[in-house]
């Protein structure tokens, strides 16, 4: 069912010259890859996607791969180990798994999986060779890594999927498409053995339609320059593209008339001073209600003031949502929280996207 | 009236520009975590310092596009540019940072032409150089130490302001060159660089046949090929980088200096403020000297006396029955004297807990950079807080 509430919500709206999204815009979907400009809240949207997509009796598992307990922090458990563990539920009896891939924990289980060497594990993590191995080049470390979510997409048990969907808190955009094409990161690495064979299994699913790339971008000049830059990155690399997510969208305050007002300066001072005293701002003699000292007309010219800096940051979010637009990719909007983000915020969040259509 | 006073009332003003007329100070180092504002808050102390008549160079790293585009910069060519249209006696060259350029002039200015080209070659030599974590940062120590010693020889520049690769977390500049430092120096990578030098074939006959299985199990795992770009790299570069480790432990120690101040830069936001929290603490251990916190996007208001309650309040009475105009100036009041509120408490965390560290702060601006006459009301901006106090 389509939200629709979708045209009329308060803080934001949805750009219409894109094609509206079907019931669930990313149905047939099984790895949600979120990635974004630092800053721009990649992770909020990352665990608000997995409980969005968990909603309704639907296991999820989000993937944190940068080593940061972000994860950890927004869901207010203890720090997460290298192990699938439950950290939310979801409304309707979903359930939200998290893990935070460590890739010489990653290269280890290769190790033992491939030469039984776990117990030689120690010794070479003393030798410095594990760190040698996952920092010598970045596509080993990028294979492992996405190689566990490839593992947890396809992961079967008794035959049925063991997870719904899988949600990676990815990299920045700047490196999202090197990150995930690890085929081309590797071509040049290893031409035969298993770090190559794991990395055509990884382009199997992240190159195919169970997989899409998500960015997370916020109103301003250099996360929507990123956001345009990663989208074109990953459609060179033959990447799914998916949805844009703009985080942190503050509500207008000025229709498009007032905002044409408050630039020019043409407002009325006399209705404001009229108004200022009906409502009880100002007292009858032209004073602030409570600070004598306080006079209306510099109560206005500050007023007026603040409604122009006001009007000049929604001109200036109007153009940068232009260029989003013209990105052609379905946009999501998640409001800006004045209190800052907690568990409570997620869910919040969750409901937004899934009725936006994202989930 | 001024919005610093209002978000941190009880700290002592930060005197930016006595900060950027001391003749003694030469580098200014700007760090915090990504997205507060560093290269601006750079490029605008860098700028107004060459007003105020000293003969600066500033390092950015990856500027916004406009930002650039106002200091002059229109390509990435790793060398100072001037900016012209500053006014005064001063000068200001402007440059951003390409790591990968750094690098490779590096090592053309140190190894002797056949060999640089065998290194610049090397595969390994090129995936270190354009994408290791750690290289960013790594680079730009590099480069502040290249200025700097071309500032003494030539006297081209008395300050040199340096921007900070852009991080989750603002102490990844301090650690990451020695992280990167240590791992190319490290026992491992020299083992395996052994073969390539006569001496470390006994040494490495000593060490048993553990390595051997294991560079074997690597070779299968990441192809043979790796190791050997590896090993031929080691091999050339050993020498001429003198130790990656001692470099990197150099470049810190130019920055215990006397004549090197940081800046600590955030937002009033919670994650922006742990950060700066983290890095004031890891100075004071390093015994770097902080000048001070530059609070970015601060809300600020003339009219501080009708608060966010009243005013919200006022503006549902009016909307029953105006046109909605004046009710929307409440509104928008009422947001920004809320958010002066949330930001003060987030504040008050952050210097309750650092009482002694001097603030500046600068107002959430509606527009962007675009030109020098902007960049020079941030600059007025960051300085406006410590002039009005200085009297008090």
């Amino acid at each position: 069912m389509r939200a629709p509430h979708r045209a009329d919500r308060s803080w934001g709206t949805y750009p219409q010259d894109v094609p509206a999204p079907n019931d669930i815009d990313w149905d047939g979907v099984r790895l949600h890859v979120v990635t974004g400009k630092g800053g721009t809240g990649k992770t909020t949207v990352a665990a608000s996607l997995a409980i969005a997509l968990a909603t309704g009796g639907k296991r999820v598992l989000v993937l944190e791969v940068e080593g940061r307990q972000g994860l950890a922090q927004l869901f207010d458990v203890p720090p997460l180990p290298y192990a699938e563990r439950r950290v939310a539920i979801a409304p309707d009896g979903g359930e939200v798994f998290a893990n935070a891939v460590d890739p010489q924990e990653a290269l280890l289980e290769y190790l033992e999986m491939f030469y039984n060497l776990r117990r030689a594990g120690t010794a070479l993590r003393k030798m410095g060779a594990i760190d040698f191995a996952t920092t010598i080049a970045p596509g080993v470390r990028d294979v492992l890594l996405t190689g566990k979510a490839k593992e947890a997409v396809r992961r079967k048990v008794d035959g049925v999927l063991a997870y719904d969907a899988v949600v990676m808190d990815a990299p920045p955009t700047g490196r999202i498409a090197r990150f995930l094409n690890v085929n081309s990161e590797v071509a040049g690495l290893a031409r035969s053995g298993p770090i190559r064979t794991q990395a055509d299994a990884v382009m199997d699913v992240i190159g195919s339609p169970l997989t899409a790339v998500h960015i997370v971008t916020l109103l301003e000049e250099m996360p929507v320059q990123e956001c345009a830059d990663g989208v074109a990155d990953l459609v060179e690399a033959g990447l799914p593209v998916g949805g844009i997510i703009v985080n942190q969208v503050r509500r207008p305050l000025l229709n498009a008339d007032s905002q044409t007002a408050a630039l020019a300066g043409t407002w009325d001072r006399d209705t404001i001073c009229a108004d200022l005293i009906r409502a009880g701002v100002l007292t009858p003699s032209g004073t602030l209600v409570g600070s004598s000292d306080i006079p209306a007309d510099h109560l206005i010219d500050s007023l007026l003031l603040e409604a122009r800096e006001h009007a000049e940051r929604l001109a200036l979010e109007q153009r940068e949502r232009a260029t989003l637009r013209s990105l052609s990719r379905p946009i999501y909007e998640l409001p800006y929280l004045s209190d800052g983000v907690d568990v409570g915020s997620l869910y919040e969040f969750a409901e937004e996207l899934r009725g936006q259509g994202m989930a | 009236m001024n919005a610093a006073n209002e978000v941190a009332p009880r700290s002592p003003a930060f005197n930016v520009d006595r900060l950027l007329d001391d003749r003694s100070i030469r580098i200014i180092v700007c760090c915090g975590s990504g997205g507060v504002g560093k290269t601006t808050t750079a490029a605008a102390m860098a700028l107004r310092a060459a007003e105020r008549g000293r003969k600066v160079v500033v390092l950015t790293i990856d500027p916004a596009r406009r930002l650039a585009q106002s200091m002059g910069l229109t390509e990435l060519d790793n060398e100072p540019r001037l900016v012209l249209g500053t006014t005064g006696d001063g000068t200001l060259s402007a440059m951003m940072l390409d790591m990968k350029r750094t690098f490779d002039d590096f090592v053309e200015a140190n190894a002797e032409p056949e060999r640089a080209a065998t290194i610049l070659a090397n595969p390994f030599y090129q995936s270190l150089s354009s994408s290791f974590a750690g290289t960013q940062e790594y680079m730009a120590m590099e480069k502040l130490g290249q200025l700097r010693a071309f500032a003494d020889s030539t006297g081209a520049w008395d300050l040199i302001v340096v921007d900070t690769p852009p991080s989750r977390s603002a102490l990844d500049f301090l650690d990451a060159p020695r992280r990167l430092g240590s791992f190319l120096d490290g026992r491992f990578i020299r083992l395996l660089a052994a073969p390539a030098k006569a001496g470390g074939r006994a040494y490495l006959k000593l060490l048993s046949a553990g390595f051997g299985v294991f560079t074997s199990i690597l070779g299968k795992l990441l192809g043979g090929q790796v190791l050997s770009d590896v090993q031929a790299f080691v091999g050339s570069v050993d020498t001429l980088f003198g130790g990656f480790r001692e470099r990197a432990d150099e470049t810190f120690a130019m920055l215990q200096a006397d004549d090197t101040a940081f800046v600590v830069i955030a937002t009033p936001e919670r994650d922006a403020l742990r950060e700066a929290a983290y890095f004031v603490e890891r100075l004071e251990t390093e015994s770097m000297p902080l000048a001070g916190l530059v609070l970015n996007r601060v809300a600020s208001t003339d009219i501080p006396e009708l608060d966010a309650t009243t005013s919200i309040a006022s503006a549902h009475r009016l909307d029953a029955e105006s046109d909605g105009r004046t009710s929307a100036l409440l509104r928008i009041h009422a947001e920004r004297a809320s958010a002066l509120d949330r930001q003060r408490r987030l504040a008050e965390r952050f210097t309750s807990a650092h009482r002694k560290v001097a603030v500046s702060t600068v107002p959430a601006m509606a527009a962007d950079v675009i030109d020098l006459d902007s960049l020079r009301a941030v600059g007025a901006a960051l300085s406006a807080h410590g002039h009005s106090t200085k009297g008090g």
